[in-house]
């Protein structure tokens, strides 16, 4: 590899050529602050407009700073990076952002996990000269069913537009009006609503500050808490037990599943059960509704269609009820584990325990922002009540757990209550992408071949690349496997569905890059792509610890479908279980 | 070609109101016809002569008589007498300012004897619709020469060893250029010409469009032979309906004589050039902004490199040039390297336009070789300033550039003095300044531009520019404090320090050069809260002397809010409390009874 | 948000769609779309912009982005009679802003805004190349030089009936 010499701050490093100056620093223990810039290395993600310039440097025999950030070392390259004319520049282009940057820290909801806040702290400002004759540039406040867009907070940094065009491809924001007045919006700064958001929420995850934010649903919860005369169920999905410690120190990639069980028994839910087990419901009726349209496609049914796409992810459920209206038959009418839970929650336990459907509200704690939309959805209501009443993510969990003094990490660990809350290791790796295709394996395979699967973990399914395909041996019958995460990678192996040219017999889509565990509802990974790498690691741990690690195995599932919905995608499992789709995208309205 | 023999040019700029030059036209062609000569004598509609005060103006050519002032009831008079029996119409023609006295010809007008015309040479002489008359006047003949004459190497080396510099704004060497983009390995490369002229008083690109087209569109397809492209592309200003027109036509023209499109003149080269339309962006100027824009993007700029010669228009290597380098061109491959390299300075060769303009008699565009001081462009070519008002300060390189005063008048203009001097070439804007311009509110005005131009990426052009604008507004209101000026001055360094494009390092420029040159005027507004130059509205107040007022209550009655009161014939008095300093007292008054302070 | 709402007539989008069909539906060629729409309906409402969307596989959000990046683009409709003051250097210097100031308190409106009968329009230019003539005022297509602010409502008679 050609390799380049330089000088930083009288050090000297030798770096691959190519390497930019701040990452030349980094090697060398020198941290030069970076604000708009945000790389997942592992995900292939940066965003590098060189807006912000708090990372400029001085590079000897150029005219002016340099932004560290994009600048390519060069051999014999002389820089600086605290020199007073740095230390002045950096301060001074603070001072501007933070002159057209609200000061309501107090009470913003990103307090205490601004990026912004962060760095006004690093670089010591005390002040903002000239502010009581500075103008602000605000705008109008945008809330929508799962995200809050306050832009008055919005500093430029391009991150939620490089994520909803560059990585998601969705196209519901980008850059609009010019100079002072500049901002990252949807079309006609009208609300997210009327856009193509599919609220996946990656804008939520990236923003540096409280611009971009979720929808807090707590107090409804709080408030369902405190009424006697309702009964509350929660619900987990599985990848905040693999998140929700960061949110109280613990390392990235610790498993908290029994505290947070504790935890929201102490907060005060009756039943706490677990997502998970209807991540294992899921399989069951989306492993069967794969198994009989293939088996009618390779009898020649042309009716039958293949591939067969996964439903779970309400983010590219929005995706392609917007984008691919013309599909909407090919996706499994599984619902998501998320309304399955719920419909099975108001409905077979509810029955069980002599509850009617209005006196139970079901909670879900997410890690993603989405499911708060898809709650909301009018299909997956009984007259009006809805299957799921509120969610809430990882973050707002956190919050909730804090505001209520429990001293998390002392916390015992407890088990779910049940039946709900049994789950199988199919049923955990849920979390991350890869996963729901790798417990549909598990579960298909024994039922296609009626043998029993010796090696059950599918490394090859396993991964971060954004396009993955694997051939899995169903006894001779070649199971062509497509994988994506991040919905501009859905969308490749979708033309190549609508164009005919997908060889593939099922695909898994996780609108998140990295699936649930970099959903837009987890603690923010500030760029870190390590972490989500820890929590997909602790995923596959709790699967590997599970006593069970295939979904028809569940006990409980199997004496769910004996005491009440008979067989996979019998009647009452399609009507309890399985829903469908919308053309999203509004029509052009014509005058007649 | 051609067989006409006299030619009556109309100029056809937009000072000279397109409308009459119509007029005249029509009017010159019926009396030629009544005469029986509209095949000996050929009516032509040209760009800009230089002599916008005196418009609409009437030149005959070849002999350089200049009828100014011309309505078409002149037509039949100039017809009649000139063309018919030989004698100058006397009346019409051009008084020089800065003598007084009537102007036979052009070559007796001071304010051409120091200008050199290579970027305009055809301007205001060729008939921009008719190739013909182009090629009759040696258009195309550098391309011949290039096509059939030399290796693309050479042809490079001549541009570079002539010295030619880009004309934009940056000066960076042409010949240079070109050879990064021929080295830069493609299957496709782009020629493009910058023709998004956006400074405010600059008007010089439009003009050689307007003027002469087909220079344009010659040492583009010389440009693409060179670095080894056969696409051109325009990017010009949708403001600009009749430079567009004319390109178009020239285009067609072109093409239909084989100098633009497949197989040039027979040697196997292929060039074509498209038109791509700007939507008003000054930011996109500045290359990577105008690459993005032509792609159907917001025009921001991005971080260099890469460069548009690396991976430019749709990722290729794309050489971008402006309209004014683009002129040169041909005359460098004709005339050659040394002949070009004599003109000018050391660093800075050949000629700039100016796009003179303010507080100056002669309003226009010249063209001066590298090395005229400021001094001979105001005031030989120029004529000095109107009213015999004090000379204050100049302005140069558009909104960016700085303002330069008396000291530095005797400075040779070129891009290394001009910079050293805290201002800029820029594209060539001119704007001369008289003792009633007050150098806060002029640095404001450049601010106020360069707000609403940024395109809001980065930080310091964004905000900074912003805060400075209001930091100057506060200080024009006699809110300002000393260390306001310091602020002023700091925030100006690290915005020409940090930002991301040309734009935003420059915009402080205005500020910075009057911080230095102009320092008692910013005092005089923060300590003493007063405006010597009497523009800052909140600092002046009107006074009426009550030795001149002999009370005839004209500005009692011009008062729009009834401040002034007084009896006939008696002095009257302005209520300060109540005055709004619109000035219509001051205007009205005959007597010189009101003052400003 | 755009204030103004209309339905677009059938024949309307056909024009749009052959707009972005003779460049192809390249987005690339965005802007010239944009100004060709423009050149026929003479703004460019959202709607507008929602079926160029739509010919081109462009998202609205990037059009809407390059519509408010341009100076040229409007969302809303001018008058009948656009008035534009040049604010060039030039013209500056030599006291357009005074001119701009009459217009505004003759007309009623601000820069950008259209008067209620939907006659005139105002607008600010940035130097039109008229330097000699400065100040400079357009009213559509005729151009009045060296305009005092006391001409100005006699420029406006002249369009008080048209």
């Amino acid at each position: 590899m050609e390799t380049v010499k330089l000088t930083i701050d009288n050090k000297t490093v030798e770096v691959p050529k190519g390497t930019t100056v701040s990452k030349a620093a980094r090697m060398l223990g020198i941290d030069i602050p970076l604000l708009c810039h945000m790389e997942l290395h592992d995900l292939g993600i940066e965003n590098k407009p060189a807006g912000c310039r708090i990372c400029v440097v001085e590079v000897e025999g150029r005219r002016n700073l340099a932004p560290s950030c994009v600048t390519t070392c060069e051999e014999g390259m002389v820089v600086k990076t605290h020199t007073t004319r740095v230390l002045n520049a950096r301060r001074t282009v603070m001072e501007f952002i933070l002159s057209d940057h609200p000061k309501d820290c107090l009470i913003c909801p990103k307090s205490g996990h601004c990026e912004l806040q962060d760095m006004a702290k690093r670089l010591g400002i005390r002040e903002i000269p000239g502010q009581e004759i500075a103008a602000m540039s605000t705008y109008r406040k945008d809330t929508s069913p799962s995200i809050i867009r306050d832009l008055d907070k919005c500093i430029m940094c391009r991150r939620c537009e490089m994520m909803c065009n560059e990585v998601q491809t969705v196209g519901a924001l980008s850059a609009i009006n010019r100079g002072f007045m500049s901002a990252v919006a949807p079309a006609f700064e009208q609300n997210l609503e009327y856009s193509p958001c599919t609220y996946c929420g990656q804008c939520v995850a990236v923003c540096p500050t409280g611009a971009l934010t979720e929808v807090n649903h707590t107090p409804d919860v709080l408030r369902a808490l405190a009424d006697p005369s309702k009964t509350v169920v929660v619900q987990t999905a599985p990848a905040v037990r693999a998140a929700l410690g960061e949110e109280f120190g613990l390392e990235p990639g610790t498993l908290v599943t029994g505290k947070m069980v504790a935890a929201l028994r102490a907060l005060g839910f009756d039943y706490v059960f677990d997502t998970d087990f209807a991540a294992d419901l899921t399989i069951m009726e989306e492993g069967t509704e794969l198994l009989d349209r293939l088996k009618r496609h390779l009898s020649g049914d042309k009716t039958a269609r293949l591939p067969i796409l996964t439903s779970c992810c309400p983010g590219w459920v929005n995706f392609f009820e917007y984008y691919y209206p013309d599909l909407k038959d090919v996706p499994s009418t599984a619902k998501s584990p998320q309304q399955m839970f719920g419909a099975v929650a108001k409905s077979y336990f509810a029955g069980k325990k002599g509850i009617n459907r209005k006196d139970m509200v079901v909670v879900s704690v997410m890690p993603c922002l989405a499911k708060k939309y898809e709650c909301q959805r009018g299909e997956f209501s009984v007259d009006g009540n809805p299957d799921v009443d509120y969610s809430i993510s990882t973050r707002e969990l956190a919050a909730f757990i804090k505001q209520a003094n429990i001293d998390f990490n002392n916390l015992p660990e407890e088990e779910f209550d049940n039946p709900l809350g049994e789950s199988t290791g199919a049923g955990v790796i849920f979390g991350t992408t890869g996963g729901v295709i790798e417990a549909a394996v598990r579960t298909a395979y024994e039922l296609y071949t009626g043998k029993k699967l010796e090696r059950l973990d599918f490394t090859e399914l396993r991964g971060f690349e954004g396009v993955r395909s694997a051939t899995v041996d169903f006894d001779g019958l070649k199971l062509n496997i497509g994988i994506a995460h991040g919905l501009g990678n859905a969308r490749k192996l979708l033309d190549d569905v609508k164009s005919g040219k997908s060889q593939f017999h099922a695909i898994e889509i996780m609108a998140c890059p990295g699936g649930c565990i970099g959903g837009g509802g987890q603690p923010l990974h500030h760029g870190k792509s390590e972490i989500l790498k820890a929590r997909a690691a602790a995923i596959y741990r709790e699967d590997k610890n599970k006593p069970l690690r295939k979904s028809h195995e569940n006990p409980f599932i199997i004496e769910l479908y004996k005491e009440y919905l008979g067989e996979p995608n019998s009647e009452k499992a399609h009507h309890l279980l399985h829903t469908h789709y919308f053309e999203r995208k509004k029509k052009i309205f014509v005058k007649p | 070609m051609s067989e006409k023999i006299i030619k009556l040019m109309v100029c056809s700029g937009k000072n000279c109101s397109r409308k009459q030059g119509d007029d005249i036209t029509d009017a010159l062609k019926l009396e030629l016809e009544a005469v029986s000569l509209e095949n000996k004598v050929q009516v032509v509609r040209t760009a800009c002569f230089g002599l916008c005060n005196a418009g609409p103006v009437v030149k005959v050519w070849p002999e350089g008589t200049i009828y100014t002032g011309v309505s078409p009831d002149d037509a039949a008079e100039i017809v009649n007498e000139h063309i018919l029996k030989g004698r100058k119409v006397e009346r019409l023609l051009y008084t020089d300012p800065a003598t007084g006295k009537k102007i036979p010809d052009e070559k007796s007008l001071t304010s051409l004897k120091k200008q050199l015309r290579i970027v305009l040479r055809n301007c205001g002489i060729t008939d921009p619709e008719n190739v013909e008359d182009a090629i009759a006047h040696g258009a195309y003949l550098a391309l011949a020469k290039v096509l059939t004459e030399m290796q693309p190497e050479d042809a490079i080396k001549i541009i570079k060893d002539s010295g030619l510099r880009g004309r934009g704004g940056g000066g960076f060497p042409t010949g240079l250029k070109w050879e990064i983009a021929r080295k830069n390995q493609s299957d496709e490369k782009y020629v493009v010409c910058n023709a998004d002229e956006g400074d405010p008083g600059a008007f010089m690109d439009r003009s050689v469009l307007e003027g002469d087209p087909h220079a344009v569109l010659e040492a583009m397809a010389i440009c693409g032979y060179c670095i080894g492209s056969s696409n051109g592309l325009i990017y010009i200003r949708a403001e600009y309906p009749l430079a567009v027109q004319r390109l178009k036509i020239a285009i067609t023209q072109a093409r239909e004589y084989g100098l633009l499109g497949k197989n040039i003149i027979g040697t196997g080269f292929d060039f074509d050039i498209e038109i791509r339309y700007g939507a008003g962006a000054f930011v996109c100027g500045e290359e990577t902004a105008l690459i993005h824009s032509m792609e159907g993007l917001r025009g921001e700029p991005t971080v260099k490199p890469p460069y548009p010669a690396q991976s430019g228009f749709r990722g290729k290597p794309t050489n971008v040039n402006n309209v004014e380098t683009f002129a040169c061109v041909s005359p460098i491959i004709l005339k050659g390297a040394d002949w070009f390299s004599s003109i000018g300075t050391q660093k800075s060769k050949g000629t700039k336009v100016f796009a003179l303009a303010g507080k100056v008699n002669n309003v226009g565009l010249i063209e001066v070789p590298m090395g005229t001081t400021l001094r001979e462009v105001i005031f030989e070519i120029g004529g000095g300033l109107p009213k015999d008002k004090k000379f204050k300060a100049v302005q140069t390189g558009g909104p960016s550039g700085g303002c330069l005063t008396e000291k530095h008048l005797d400075t040779p203009i070129d891009f290394d003095n001009l910079v050293a001097a805290g201002s800029m070439m820029g594209s060539g804007g001119m704007i001369v300044m008289d003792e009633v311009d007050c150098m806060v509110a002029v640095a404001k005005y450049y601010l106020d531009f360069t707000v609403e131009e940024s395109c809001g990426k980065c930080a310091p052009c964004r905000i900074g520019n912003k805060r400075l604008h209001e930091l100057l507004e506060h200080i024009s209101k006699g809110h300002g404090t000393r260390a306001d000026l310091d602020r002023l001055r700091n925030m100006s360094v690290v915005i020409k320090d940090t930002s991301l494009c040309g734009l935003g390092q420059s915009s402080p420029n205005p500020v910075l050069s009057t911080l230095d040159n102009f320092m008692d005027e910013y005092i005089a507004h923060v300590d003493a809260k007063k405006c010597p130059a009497g523009k800052c509205r909140d600092l002046m107040q009107y006074l009426i002397v009550k030795e001149n007022c002999v009370g005839c209550t004209a500005c009692a009655r011009v008062c729009p809010v009834n401040a002034i009161s007084g009896e006939r014939k008696e002095p009257h008095l302005i209520n300060q409390s109540v005055c709004i300093k619109c000035g219509a007292c001051y205007e009205k008054c005959k007597f010189d009874a009101i003052i400003i302070q | 948000m755009s204030s103004i709402k209309i339905e677009l007539r059938q024949e309307d989008i056909s024009k749009i769609r052959e707009i972005c069909a003779s460049f192809n539906n390249d987005e690339q060629e965005l802007i010239n779309v944009l100004h060709k729409c423009q050149e026929h309906f003479g703004y460019l409402p959202a709607e507008v912009q929602e079926v160029i969307s739509d010919c081109m596989g462009v998202p609205t959000a990037k059009i809407y982005g390059v519509v408010t990046f341009y100076s040229f683009f409007t969302m809303t409709p001018k008058g009948k009679h656009p008035v534009s003051i040049c604010m060039g250097t030039a013209c500056y210097v030599r006291g357009a802003e005074k001119v701009l100031e009459e217009f505004k308190k003759e007309l009623g409106i601000q820069v950008g805004q259209t008067t209620k009968d939907g006659k005139f329009s105002l607008s600010s230019l940035r130097c039109v190349g008229a330097c000699g003539l400065a100040p400079v005022v357009l009213v559509g297509e005729k151009t009045y030089g060296r305009v005092a602010p006391d001409d100005v409502r006699n420029i406006l008679k002249e369009y008080k009936d048209k």
